[in-house]
C-alpha cells in the first residue's frame, strides 16, 4: 500500500472528527452531535421562549441538558424570581436536569459532574470554553444555537484553526496559571485568537492541577478564542476519579505533527503576578508596577468561575490565615460551587476568612456579572479573581476592576492596595 | 438612508446590554432603552429607525447575551459596521437577521448618511461620496440571514440541513 501523507490533527480536530464520523479539518462546516447543552438564568428563560417559536420545546437527550440558576442566585429582584419559575416549569415538562441556587456556577458544575474528555459541549454563556480542561470541545453560543442544540441534540460550527500555547518550566512560587493567561492575553490582546482554538501542551501544563488548567480555558473568550482545549491525561484522570467518574476518562492529544497556525512558547519559570488593569482584560502590568501604589482598593472579590474552586479558596485563606483585612478593604468571597464551599468548610478556610474580615456568599457567579453581591460604589476600585473588567461589568460604570489572582487578590486584602504575593507566600 | 452612530474598538456586550438591567431581560422593550447606554448615554433615546451602529475593532467581545444584537435590533438599527466583530456576537446578530458588516470603518463618520446595498456588498457613504465593499456571508450564515434568522430558519426547515 502506497503511503499517504497527511498532517496529523489538533486537539479540536480529534474531537470534531470523532463526533462526525470523518476526517474534518480546520476550515471544514460541521453538523455534529452535542454531548452536553446547556444554559443559566440570564440566557435560559430567552433559550426556550425561541425553543417555543421554533416548535422545539423539548430537550432531545433530557440527561444531557442542563439548567442552571447561578447568575442571579439567589434572586434579588421579583423579575428574576420570575425568571426562575419560568425555568423551574420549563425543565420538569422537558426532563432536562436543573441545578438551583446555591449549587454554583454552571461551568464549574458542569465541569465536576457533567463534562468527559472527547465530548462537545455546547453552553449559553461565553466560558463554556473552560470544559476544554477536560479534553473537550466546549464553546459558548447564544440562545437561540443553543435552543437548537438542546432541542434537537446537535449545532453546526465551522472547525477552527488552532493557536498552541507550549509552556515549558514550572510557575514559580507566588505565581498562578492566572498570571499566564493574563499574560498571554496582554500579548495576543483580547481578540488576539478571534475564531480560533487556543490550545495548551507543555511540561508546565502537564504538571499543572486541574482547576489551574481549568483557569486558562476559562479565559480562552478573553482572547476571542472559540474554545480551549487541554490534553486528557493523567491528571485528568485523577480530578474524575475524585468525582466518582474514572470510568468516563479518556486520553486525548493532538498528534505530534498537527498543522497549527502559530505556535507560541512560554517560560513559565520566568513568569511574574501580573493584573489588568480597568476597561479590558489586556491591559496587563506587573504586579509591582508603581503606578498600582496610588490606588486604594476597596474591595476584594474571591470569586466567579476563574478562580472560586476550593483550591483558590485555600490559597487565599492560608496567606490570610491569623491576620486581619486592611480596614478600608472589604472582602468578598463566593464560591464557584457547593463542592467548592464544602471543600473550604471542612478544611476550615471559611472560618479563616471571616474571622479575617470577609464575607461568604452562596455559591454562583455573585457580584462578577454585575447583578448583585458586592456592586461597587461610584469611584470605588475593586481586585477580583473574575475574568472581566469591562465598565459596567461589576455593576457600576463608574466603579473600577482589576483583575489578578487569588493569591494576588489575598495579599491585596491585606494592604489595601495591590500588593506582590511573592511578599506573602 | 439611515445615519452612522460611531463608536470605537473593543465595545463590549457589557457595554451594549450591561448586567446591572440584568432583570429587563424578559422585558426586551425596557431593555432596549439602555442599548449601549454605558458607551453613549444618548444612543438608545435618539436613534432612528433605518440608522447604523458603526464600530471599531472586535465589535460585541465578552458574553454570549444574544440580548445584546436583539436589543440593538429593536431600536431600528438597520446593520452594525466594524473592522471586526467577537465570534459568538457575530453569530448572534445572523441568528436574529440583523447584518453585521466587516469593512473598514475608519472612513466612516458620527452623522454620515449611509446606504448599505446587502446583496451588492456596498456601502455607499453619502455625506462624504465614497464606497465602501464588503464580502458576502459564508453560505451558512446566508441561508440563516436569508430566512430572517435561526428561528424562521428551524420553522422553515424543521432541522439544520445547512452545507457549504
Amino acid at each position: 500500500m502506497a503511503a499517504v501523507v497527511t498532517t496529523g490533527q489538533t486537539l479540536v480536530e480529534k474531537v470534531l472528527s470523532a463526533k462526525v464520523g470523518k476526517d474534518v479539518r480546520a476550515g471544514d462546516l460541521v453538523i455534529t452531535p452535542v454531548d452536553l447543552a446547556y444554559v443559566q438564568d440570564g440566557t435560559g428563560p430567552l433559550t426556550f421562549r425561541q425553543m417555543e417559536k421554533m416548535g422545539i420545546a423539548r430537550a432531545a437527550n433530557p440527561k444531557r441538558a442542563i439548567a442552571f440558576i447561578d447568575h442571579a442566585s439567589p434572586p434579588p429582584r421579583r423579575e428574576l424570581a420570575a425568571d426562575h419559575v419560568f425555568i423551574r416549569d420549563f425543565a420538569a415538562k422537558t426532563g432536562m436536569i436543573l441545578h438551583d441556587i446555591g449549587d454554583g456556577v454552571c461551568h464549574q458544575v458542569a465541569f465536576e459532574w457533567y463534562v468527559r474528555p472527547w465530548d462537545v459541549v455546547i453552553g449559553a454563556d461565553s466560558h463554556t470554553v473552560m470544559g476544554g480542561a477536560m479534553g473537550a470541545f466546549a464553546s459558548g453560543m447564544g440562545s437561540t444555537d443553543v435552543g437548537v442544540a438542546i432541542g434537537l441534540g446537535k449545532t453546526w460550527l465551522r472547525v477552527p484553526e488552532t493557536m498552541k500555547f507550549d509552556v515549558e518550566g514550572r510557575l514559580p512560587k507566588g505565581v498562578m496559571s492566572k498570571d499566564l493567561i493574563l499574560r498571554v492575553i496582554g500579548d495576543i490582546r483580547s481578540d488576539g485568537a478571534t475564531y480560533m482554538s487556543m490550545e495548551w501542551g507543555g511540561a508546565a501544563i502537564s504538571a499543572m492541577p486541574m482547576h489551574e488548567r481549568m483557569t486558562l480555558s476559562n479565559m480562552a473568550v478573553e482572547a476571542g478564542g472559540k474554545c480551549g482545549p487541554i490534553p486528557s491525561d493523567e491528571e485528568t484522570k485523577r480530578y474524575l476519579a475524585a468525582h466518582q467518574r474514572e470510568a468516563e476518562w479518556r486520553p486525548i492529544a493532538a498528534d505530534s505533527d498537527a498543522a497549527y497556525t502559530k505556535v507560541f512558547a512560554y517560560d513559565g519559570s520566568g513568569l511574574e503576578p501580573v493584573v489588568a488593569t480597568p476597561g479590558s482584560e489586556d491591559n496587563i502590568v506587573s504586579v509591582t508596577d508603581p503606578t498600582l501604589r496610588d490606588v486604594p482598593i476597596h474591595q476584594v472579590y474571591l470569586g466567579a468561575c476563574t478562580n472560586a474552586r476550593s483550591e483558590d479558596i485555600a490559597a487565599f485563606a492560608e496567606v490570610v490565615k491569623g491576620e486581619q483585612r486592611a480596614k478600608h478593604t472589604r472582602v468578598i468571597v463566593t464560591p464557584a460551587s457547593k463542592e467548592a464551599y464544602m471543600q473550604a468548610l471542612r478544611a476550615g478556610h471559611i472560618q479563616a476568612l471571616v474571622e479575617f474580615g470577609a464575607m461568604i456568599n452562596s455559591p454562583g457567579c455573585g457580584a462578577c456579572p454585575g447583578v448583585h453581591g458586592g456592586v461597587p460604589g461610584d469611584g470605588e476600585n475593586v481586585l477580583s479573581t473574575q475574568n472581566r473588567n469591562y465598565t459596567g461589568r461589576m455593576g457600576n460604570p463608574a466603579a473600577f476592576v482589576y483583575l489578578g489572582s487569588p493569591l494576588t487578590a489575598a495579599a491585596t486584602a491585606l494592604y489595601g492596595v495591590i500588593t506582590d504575593p511573592r511578599t506573602v507566600v | 438612508m439611515g445615519r452612522a452612530w460611531k463608536f470605537g474598538d473593543n465595545i463590549s456586550t457589557d457595554l451594549i446590554s450591561a448586567g446591572r438591567f440584568y432583570h429587563l431581560r424578559s422585558n426586551l422593550p425596557e431593555l432596549a432603552k439602555h442599548t449601549l447606554e454605558d458607551a453613549r448615554a444618548d444612543f438608545a433615546a435618539n436613534v432612528k429607525e433605518g440608522d447604523f451602529v458603526v464600530g471599531g475593532r472586535n465589535f460585541g467581545k465578552g458574553s454570549s447575551r444574544e440580548h445584546a444584537p436583539i436589543v440593538i435590533k429593536m431600536c431600528g438599527t438597520k446593520a452594525v459596521l466594524a473592522k471586526s466583530f467577537a465570534r459568538i456576537f457575530f453569530r448572534n446578530c445572523i441568528n436574529n437577521g440583523l447584518a453585521a458588516i466587516v469593512c473598514d470603518t475608519d472612513r466612516i463618520d458620527e452623522g454620515d448618511e449611509l446606504d448599505i446595498d446587502l446583496g451588492k456588498g456596498v456601502v455607499h457613504d453619502r455625506t462624504k461620496g465614497f464606497e465602501l465593499h464588503f464580502s458576502p456571508l459564508p453560505p451558512a450564515m446566508e441561508a440563516i440571514m436569508r430566512e430572517g434568522g435561526l428561528v424562521e430558519y428551524i420553522k422553515k426547515h424543521g432541522d439544520l440541513v445547512i452545507t457549504g
